[in-house]
């Protein structure tokens, strides 16, 4: 593809390019730039050999005071919590976050730490998070922050020793898209399923080369937590970023945050945020629309996030797929999800379910699903767990006795972490078992090797573990239990 | 990183689409902290049954596919976890360039980043490499960064391009970050703007 040129001044811009502007340290050649990240979030599985670099080559930390490490992917998440790890290897990454944080003058949020949780939870949390800001991680889900009006990116390894070294990453423009909702939500749909249907509709690599900015009258009303869900899951259509204009909720929900501006940069700040949105006549490349409306709950049935339908529909039929491509993929999705075409997604049992995640684990999600469980129980069949997207989640879920509501059913309320999202932590699924799951990737192996994983939304999720199987929420939500 | 000019090797056919990194290199390979042992880990689950024992019919596992240098891959390989174990993996296991159509974001970096070439082919061409590695011993392929040519075992040259600073840094072996230390007073003297315009981004505020 021909690389983006920047826009003139004069002409209309998108929220996307204001900020990529306003961070543009030089040109580097007609297709890169030299882009200033803000804040830079470290996590113990990507950063190890980042680290290893920066002492090999005898460099530092350019802005110690703009980065921040947690601890997330490899910890274990049973319910007394405690330093040590049995797994030797998960240790190792734990001990070396917190050599290489000491000796480099960095903030950690360490395992015992009271505002310990996937980093995606814990930094909107800690109003670490402004509109307008870059943040670059080692992890794919940073696009997350776009719903505080913030470009958040994933970065590999080098590129975090990169930032490390330097405050900066090379980058490529992105093109712009936009995706509009409208109308008025359904009972029963959430944004988990707003961003599968966008997911579903221009497939796994249909945001590839974008950055994506929602917006609509539908996406307005969304709570923070819902937009963040939007802006984190879209990645899973390939978007390298995502934003959204931020609003009062962006600003209610920052103010007072122990990393948030105070005072007078409150001020200042809130009257710059009120200001970043995209200019009318703005030009999206892509531009989309949804009635939100016509959205029903959606579960996926294969092994990749594009493969989905609505929770009354029925397994696809790869005989009825022209394209001999996606053929291929729909047989061996089927074969590896072991389904038959034309099975009710209704009629699929589970063995687990999880609720927990960077996508869905905060505390508007488990109040969601703790709405659906209240009352009734797990099926004797299913092992379902809970687990907090941090620790201030797992802290406020209590005070509501959501974690009571979740243990009279059956529900494991566990600690924070990533958990069986991604089962790099001894939280994984046996060979064969089929997941519930409130996480945002059903790929082969991804839960556990020969793990079946179907991705909805917490409350859908909340349901199947009552029912057994899947099930549509909304059937459970007009029953009284 | 050591310069790269060309290679010579086979190509193997793995067209399957949205090839992601969990399954490039699953979630039990990565937790070192060093770049070690992870040619074990590539497509673990493909070339391993659950008791560890190569499975025969995983295109890898074929005689005649050993020792690649090459993969020929499907659409939006790649897509998914930003883990670099992925083409860390892919270069200990021996592999050199990806032969695609288009590359997931993320991952497309990090190959530049280690100096595994992402060749993104249009599609008639990617499908006459395809067909061609699907028969050994034709599937020998040359990949030359110098003039960007893959050259076949039918003596066809298929031009392709990479991107010129990569391409550059590649050829030369450079250090990306030794290039942009370069910039250090200019990262200096925009970060003073910077903060002088947005006071509540400069941290510690």
């Amino acid at each position: 593809m021909n690389p983006r040129p920047d826009p003139a001044p004069t002409t209309p811009r998108t929220i996307y390019d204001k900020i990529v502007d306003a961070h543009t340290v030089r040109r580097i050649d007609e297709r890169h730039l030299l882009l200033y990240v803000d804040r830079h979030i470290l996590n113990e599985y990507t950063s190890p050999q980042a680290f290893s670099g920066l002492r090999e080559h005898n460099r530092r930390v350019h802005r110690p005071a703009s980065t921040l490490a947690i601890v997330d992917h490899v910890n274990p998440t049973a319910a007394q919590r405690v330093r040590a790890i049995a797994d030797p290897q998960a240790a190792a990454q734990v001990d070396y976050v917190e050599r290489n944080c000491q000796d480099f003058g960095i903030e950690l949020i360490g395992l015992l730490d009271s505002r310990q949780g996937i980093e995606h939870v814990v930094c909107p949390e800690q109003g670490l998070v402004s509109p307008g800001m870059v943040i670059a991680c080692g992890d794919s889900h940073t696009t997350t922050y776009g719903a505080f009006g913030a470009l958040g990116f994933g970065i590999g390894t080098s590129d975090v020793e990169h930032v490390l070294a330097t405050q900066t990453v090379v980058y490529e423009r992105l093109r712009n898209m936009r995706v509009r909702f409208d109308g008025t939500l359904p009972p029963g749909v959430t944004a988990k399923d707003l961003v599968m249907t966008v997911i579903r509709a221009i497939g796994v690599a249909g945001a590839t080369g974008f950055a994506v900015e929602f917006a609509g009258s539908a996406t307005d009303r969304l709570d923070v937590a819902g937009r963040m869900t939007l802006c984190n899951m879209i990645v899973e259509a390939g978007a390298r970023g995502a934003v959204m204009a931020p609003d009062a909720r962006v600003c209610d929900y920052l103010k007072d945050r122990p990393k948030a501006p105070r005072g007078a940069l409150w001020s200042q700040a809130t009257a710059a945020w009120a200001n970043l949105r995209s200019d009318a006549g703005a030009v999206f490349e892509r531009d989309l629309a949804f009635d939100v409306a016509a959205v029903a709950p959606l579960v996926t049935w294969g092994t990749s996030p594009d493969q989905a339908v609505g929770i009354t529909d029925s397994v696809p039929d790869p005989a009825a797929e022209p394209d001999p491509a996606r053929r291929a993929s729909i047989v061996r999705a089927l074969a590896y999800m072991g389904l038959e075409p034309g099975t009710p997604m209704r009629s699929v049992a589970i063995d687990r379910a999880f609720i927990g995640s960077c996508t869905n684990g905060r505390l508007e999600d488990l109040r969601a699903a703790a709405g659906i469980v209240a009352g009734r129980k797990v099926a004797p069949h299913v092992r379902a767990m809970v687990v907090p997207g941090s620790s201030q989640v797992r802290r406020e879920a209590e005070q509501e006795g959501l974690d009571r509501i979740f243990v009279a059913a059956g529900f494991e309320w566990r600690q924070s972490g990533c958990s069986m999202c991604l089962a790099m932590n001894g939280d994984v699924l046996g060979a064969g078992e089929r997941c519930a799951s409130s996480t945002n990737r059903n790929f082969e192996g991804r839960q556990g090797r020969a793990g079946r994983t179907h991705l909805m939304s917490p409350a859908m999720v909340a349901a199947a573990a009552v029912a057994g199987h899947l099930v549509d929420v909304r059937d459970l939500a007009r029953e009284v239990p | 990183m050591r310069p790269y000019t060309t290679c010579t090797g086979t190509g193997v056919p793995l067209l399957q689409a949205n090839l992601d990194t969990d399954v490039i290199m699953p979630k039990q390979f990565l937790k070192g902290i060093d770049r070690q042992g992870l040619a074990r880990g590539l497509f673990y689950d493909l070339r391993y049954d659950a008791s560890g024992v190569e499975q025969a019919d995983f295109v890898l596992n074929q005689p005649e596919y050993r020792n690649a240098s090459f993969l020929v891959v499907g659409p939006n390989f790649g897509c998914g976890s930003s883990r670099e174990h992925a083409v860390w993996g892919l270069l200990q296991y021996g592999i050199r360039a990806l032969i695609g159509t288009g590359f997931a974001s993320i991952f497309r970096d990090n190959c530049f980043n280690n100096g595994l070439l992402p060749i993104a082919l249009p599609a008639d061409l990617h499908a006459r490499i395809a067909t061609l590695c699907a028969r050994p011993p034709r599937n020998l392929l040359t990949v030359d960064l110098v003039s960007q040519t893959v050259t076949l075992s039918d003596h066809s040259r298929l031009p392709f391009r990479i991107d010129d600073m990569y391409r550059e840094n590649l050829l030369h072996g450079r250090d990306a970050i030794a290039a942009t230390l370069r910039y250090s007073a200019e990262i200096a003297a925009f970060e003073d703007r910077h903060w002088n315009r947005s006071p509540w981004l400069k941290p510690g505020t």
